[in-house]
């Protein structure tokens, strides 16, 4: 820490744990990525996990028509699920108490970050 | 359509949450300002921007921009940014909507080692002080016409030290320490006692140490020769000057001890010099004079230390401290607190062993479950060899967690332990001193609200206040003699 100073032995460990945390969150495997984003394929073959691959659960192609992308059963219940294929993926109810949570989200592709949190 | 795909881009447009105050207690010394930070127990020092980022969402929360907007005439902007970010890797600050932290409940391991016994060696006392939580008004146990025997046995005080070798488990160093009604009563106890458990423990590759409260009017050269040569640690039950002394502690015909104690309490202080021995006080409505009686007891009879506990007792006892009183008792602990700072600074020993306690384990960021290790790393005897939440539960019934015989009955412990973990006192939620109080002295709640599992309510102020003198001076030893501090390092 540059600005606060730890003084006690309890803020030496937290001084420890957030420099600790920082450097795990500094490696590039930490952010969050899909499943088919490299680096998984980077150094290898692509490896078609989707539903098609065993005809259940889900589409055998996607929305578009394609097979490249096709959505794994871990990926069902995020947010662009309930979007384009009405999957009952849980999402705040944004008819009465979080009428605003996908204003800033013009794409779910690009813009899934400015999807907060929302607390009761 | 696709599920979302991540870029991995860090987000540097999306919406700004609104930074806002989260839990801890701020504190100054020395000009310096610090962070005690709850439930952590972290203390942390500020600099300038920290200071200003603090005081301008104390006024309310805030978005970065407006926080960097409002201080940027003052700071650097990346000075700015690296200190809000810091006092949010601590949780100073943090998102105005976050959830509050839950109070974590999280159980001591089954494998608890016992780290202290204390060994009720007699109920049967000499004395007759009116406050005694033993035999007063406020007792639990009939100690007078109980079923326990009014002498420990030889043979249970074996069998306790088998407990207490078992119950350490791996812990090289266990403690023991007799007790009472007056411990000196069963004079021929403790030697025996002593013997055999000096003998078992080398035998299993341990050390025990030893110690015990007397209130010294039975004390006599053997004896102070058999305390000395036996390295027993001597605390001195004692409540000030004549005056005093004589108005509280008694004999049963009502004669006062101070002169009886005096010389006797002067030829061990003479006498033992292998453990420092300590004054434990405890202060009445009838007795305040917290500087009078700290001086009679270190400057004038030479204790090493001083402890002072306020009486625990019903608030309507005549004996019981007003709340006028608490508060002139609370200006005289930080008069003594500050002279003990003053010695500290000079690297010095002063006596007030209140302030030193608890600036070891500020020093230590202790965060507490629990009041107090009772029930877990510490466990009181009854003289019929059951085991009690602590000495002062000895011999009661509902308060007992099983017998140095059998060991200690785990589901009875468990549900002790879930019952008074800091997670169900709620009251304590919101209390910022909750990581050095945890709620308090058991035997206290059980007084005062017919349940041990009961937060202290009644002497929450006094703490809150008296945590933060202590915070002051640890803050002021961190900026004028860190050094003095490393010996709570261990």
């Amino acid at each position: 820490m540059k600005h606060l100073k730890p003084i006690n032995q309890k803020a030496a460990r937290i001084e420890a744990y957030v420099e600790h945390q920082a450097a795990r969150a500094a490696e590039r495997d930490m952010d969050v990525i899909g499943l088919r984003t490299p680096p998984h394929e980077e150094n290898g073959p692509h490896f078609p996990l989707g539903c098609s691959l065993v005809f259940a659960p889900g589409w055998e192609v996607d929305s578009q028509g394609g097979t490249a992308g096709l959505c794994q059963p871990v990926e069902r219940d995020i947010f662009d699920c309930h979007l384009s294929c009405f999957w009952p993926a849980h999402v705040p109810d944004q008819l009465n108490h979080a009428q605003d949570w996908t204003g800033k989200c013009a794409s779910a592709q690009k813009d899934w970050r400015k999807l907060d949190l929302i607390f009761p | 359509m696709n599920p979302p795909v991540a870029t991995g881009a860090p987000d540097t447009t999306g919406a700004q949450p609104l930074l806002a105050l989260r839990e801890f207690h701020p504190f100054e010394a020395h000009g310096a300002r610090f962070l005690y930070m709850v439930p952590s127990a972290g203390i942390f020092r500020m600099d300038d921007a920290g200071c200003a980022i603090l005081d301008l969402l104390a006024e309310g929360p805030a978005e970065l921009d407006a926080v960097v907007e409002a201080l940027s005439a003052r700071f650097e902007v990346d000075r700015i940014l690296g200190t809000v970010h810091e006092l949010t890797e601590i949780r100073a600050i943090g998102d105005v909507d976050a959830p509050k932290e839950q109070v974590p409940n999280d159980l001591p391991p089954a494998d608890f080692p016992l780290n202290t016994m204390v060994l009720n060696v007699t109920n049967k006392c000499n004395l007759a002080c009116t406050y005694c939580y033993e035999y007063g008004e406020d007792k639990i146990v009939d100690t007078a016409y109980g079923k326990q025997p009014k002498f420990m046995s030889d043979e249970t005080a074996e069998e306790s030290v088998e407990f207490l070798l078992q119950e350490s488990k791996d812990q090289p160093v266990a403690h023991l320490t007799f007790f009472g009604g007056e411990t000196l009563l069963n004079f021929p106890v403790l030697q025996k006692t002593v013997a055999y458990a000096r003998r078992r423990a080398a035998e299993e590759g341990k050390r025990i140490e030893f110690s015990l409260t007397t209130n010294a009017t039975l004390l006599k050269p053997e004896i102070i020769e058999w305390l000395a040569d036996n390295q027993i640690g001597v605390t001195i039950s004692i409540d000030g000057p004549k005056p005093v002394q004589d108005g509280l502690r008694v004999f049963h015909n009502g004669k006062g001890t101070y002169d009886v104690v005096l010389p006797k309490i002067k030829d061990l202080l003479a006498r033992h010099r292998s453990r420092p021995i300590g004054a434990r006080v405890t202060l009445t409505q009838k007795n305040m004079n917290v500087l009078e009686i700290f001086r009679h007891l270190t400057e004038e009879i030479g204790f090493w230390e001083v402890g002072l506990a306020p009486v625990t007792t019903q608030e309507h006892r005549d004996y019981a401290i007003t709340p006028e009183s608490k508060d002139a008792m609370l200006l005289q602990f930080e008069e003594l607190a500050n002279e003990w700072l003053e010695c500290a600074l000079r690297d010095e020993h002063h006596g007030f062993s209140n302030v030193r306690d608890t600036i070891e384990e500020i020093h230590k960021g202790v965060s507490k479950a629990y009041g107090c290790g009772a029930g877990l790393g510490l466990m009181g005897v009854a003289t019929d060899g059951e085991v009690a939440l602590c000495h002062r539960f000895a011999g009661s019934e509902e308060h007992t967690i099983g017998n140095v015989v059998d060991g200690v009955d785990r589901e009875k412990q468990g549900r002790f332990l879930v019952d008074h973990h800091i997670a169900s006192k709620t009251d304590c939620h919101t209390c910022w001193a909750r990581p050095i109080c945890s709620g308090g002295c058991y035997h206290e709640a059980h007084v005062n609200y017919g349940t041990s599992s009961h937060a202290n309510l009644h002497y929450c102020t006094w703490v809150r206040s008296w945590t933060h003198t202590c915070l002051e001076i640890y803050g002021a030893l961190a900026e004028k003699n860190p050094k003095f501090l490393e010996r709570f390092d261990a």
